[in-house]
């Protein structure tokens, strides 16, 4: 499989190649499993520095797993991550401490995400202190962390979580993030659970921070809008698998695989005489215990054609772009589908791409 | 809300409050609102006289509590140079319930407290690294859950044999799993919870992650149920005493003197019940403090 990678704005800064994971499933006899979750199966991305990468795809896609793999919350089953180039052998103390250096995450509950009986500062000091940095230096740096965040640590680091607002709380766990001075941020749905208007002011503050201290994200959402938003480039994923991955422009305006087509027909338009009662998909994701065989949104899929239910199609360059892939038979050339078209040299459109 | 910008009045109130709060942490508060609680306070000098009493009961005692009578046997309450009587065998029962408090606190308090430890630190490490450690643990832990306490607490001094450091072996052992199940299952409750995912995200190792984290979180619960144990623990040490698998005879014990008064029931009652009345105020108060605890564990900071 292909690195999705790609972007004229710097070296990739994080790199995860062939990730897999699947979750045994319990209730066999002793504790032993009978059968597995796929979900995370053979995903590859690739990280620019100063980029945001948005991750979409409706829940249970597997976005959360690949993102915890990314920082070794989840262990994958295979595939491994890269950072500034050089592999992370998640055994070595070392490499697992350069990994946590470097990339950090913000989580989607965040109220579940603060210890009850911390307050701001405590909890945002703890995993400097956990670093190995003393007491002393881990608070001050905490209350600059908040500073950061826009809170005023004289006001807010002596609050417990039940005492901020949904907004605060956020703004507490993105800065006990930043607290470490990574350069990956991984927001899982970070503002999915906030209200708009202050949904607004966190993508805001992000989108500063960004820019002031020269992070890069990988930003996790549902949220079609918000990704839009945010992202440089956007990551599809369906079942554990990328379907499609672009520039967020030409996947928002020229979507390739029939998934993406869907997901973005979804979004609620702003034109009301666009608006249709007729739902762009219908029927649930096929179980992933047992993903069916071929292209796995095949069986809700328009175009679907008997060649999508038993060749898994790789991420395949679209429209000689480079850095927009999709993985759809129907825009394979010589896949055997009918809407396929005809097969040029691989090599040949590449050239013509780049 | 604070994502709007704030005046600066507004802020200048706001530091003076917040500055207030930052003396008071978690614990402070739970301290302050028991201290309100009249119905704590009192259980608590009520515990605090006996334990005195019972500590320097050499002074405080009348007394000597082993000095017999054969002419003085079963005075009533309220004889004089008796204040509560005499026993059986003619001893100062004002005395004897002094230095029987010795033992009884300890059989009430000390099983709980290795209890505690022991079962707390079974449990939160069961919880916290779950799969297989967690089964086995908790497999093992379950098999106590099929005795009756005072079953297995009576079989269990019963096979080791009479005396005051078997039983509280026996009592420890009894309490044990209850807290180790409660520990256990409190630590699973929070071991997904967000913040011990991001503290695993920053590094931090399993040990700092469950003093910072777990401990914060699962002390409440595991101290609530323990103290409401120790007056179960009074009156099964009691029990154990009664039935003779306690401390051998010359020595005060409010259950071992329960049972031997008993014979006198009918002869002087007030005599004979005033040991129960000392485990019955003991395991009461012991009980109310329990409650208030629990109430004040609930403040929010």
């Amino acid at each position: 499989m292909t690195v999705a990678t790609t972007s004229n704005e710097g070296s990739p800064i994080l790199v995860a190649k062939g990730m897999v994971k699947h979750f045994p499933l319990a209730g066999g006899w002793l504790g032993r499993s009978n059968g597995s979750i796929a979900a995370v199966d053979n995903c590859s991305l690739a990280l620019a520095s100063g980029e945001t990468l948005g991750v979409v795809g409706e829940s249970g896609c597997g976005k959360s797993t690949l993102a915890r793999m990314l920082i070794d919350l989840v262990v994958p089953d295979s595939g491994h991550v890269e950072i500034e180039g050089s592999a992370i052998n998640l055994r070595a103390r070392a490499d697992v401490r350069r990994l946590r250096r470097t990339v950090q995450m913000v989580f989607q509950d965040s109220y579940a995400s603060l210890n009850p009986r911390h307050t701001a500062v405590e909890e945002v000091a703890f995993g400097l202190s956990a670093l190995g940095h003393p007491r002393r230096e881990a608070m001050k740096r905490a209350s600059e962390a908040l500073r950061l965040v826009g809170l005023t640590p004289e006001l807010f680091s002596g609050r417990y979580p039940h005492e901020l607002s949904g907004g605060q709380r956020q703004r507490v766990n993105i800065a006990r993030a930043l607290a470490i001075d990574p350069k990956v941020l991984i927001l899982d749905e970070a503002v999915s659970a906030l209200d708009k208007s202050v949904q607004a002011q966190v993508l805001n503050l992000l989108v500063e921070l960004k820019a002031k201290l020269g992070l890069s994200y990988i930003f996790i959402s549902h949220d079609l809008d918000v990704v839009r938003f945010i992202s440089d480039r956007v990551v599809v994923m369906y079942l554990g698998k990328i379907v499609e991955t672009g520039p967020v422009e030409r996947i928002y305006r020229t979507p390739a695989h029939q998934y993406t087509k869907a997901l973005i027909a979804s979004r609620l338009s702003m034109n009301p005489n666009k608006r249709t009662s007729q739902p762009p998909l219908t029927g649930d994701p096929p179980s992933p215990v047992n993903p069916p065989p071929g292209c796995r949104f095949a069986a809700r899929c328009p175009i679907a054609e008997p060649v999508c239910r038993t060749t898994i199609p790789a991420l395949h360059v679209m429209d000689n772009t480079v850095s927009h892939r999709a993985a759809c038979c129907a825009s394979i050339p010589g896949s055997g589908h009918t809407h396929a078209p005809a097969a040029i040299d691989h090599s040949e459109m590449i050239e013509a791409g780049a | 809300m604070s994502d709007l910008p704030v005046t600066p009045a507004l802020v200048t109130s706001e530091i003076s409050q917040t500055t207030a709060k930052d003396r008071r942490g978690y614990w402070r508060a739970v301290r302050r609102k028991f201290g309100r609680d009249p119905i704590a306070v009192t259980c608590a000098l009520i515990l605090v006289v006996i334990a005195l009493a019972a500590i320097f009961a050499p002074y405080a005692a009348p007394a000597d509590p082993y000095k017999t009578s054969v002419i003085r046997r079963l005075l009533p309450i309220l004889s004089p140079g008796y204040i509560l009587g005499t026993d059986e065998l003619g001893r100062d029962m004002l005395s004897r319930l002094i230095y029987g408090g010795r033992v009884s606190l300890l059989m009430g308090i000390l099983p709980v407290v290795i209890a505690t430890l022991i079962g707390g630190l079974l449990g939160v490490i069961a919880g916290f690294a779950g799969g297989r450690i967690n089964m086995v643990v908790m497999r093992i832990v379950e098999v106590f859950f099929a005795f009756p306490s005072v079953l297995l607490a009576v079989a269990m001094t019963g096979a080791l044999g009479a005396g005051l450091m078997n039983c509280l072996v026996a009592l420890s052992i009894v309490f044990t799993p209850a807290i180790t199940r409660i520990a256990e299952s409190t630590t699973t409750q929070i071991r997904n919870q967000g913040y011990i995912e991001a503290a695993r995200a920053t590094g931090a190792s399993a040990i700092r992650i469950i003093l910072g984290h777990v401990l914060s979180n699962v002390a409440g619960p595991i101290l609530t149920y323990a103290s409401s144990q120790v007056s179960v623990s009074v009156v099964i040490a009691s029990g154990l005493s009664f039935l003779g698998l306690g401390v051998a005879p010359p020595t005060a014990d409010w259950g071992l003197m329960l049972s031997t008064l008993r014979q006198s029931l009918f002869v002087a009652p007030g005599n004979a019940l005033l040991p129960g009345v000392m485990i019955l105020i003991t395991s009461v108060s012991f009980n109310l403090l329990s409650d208030s605890l629990r109430t004040a564990l609930d403040v929010k900071p």
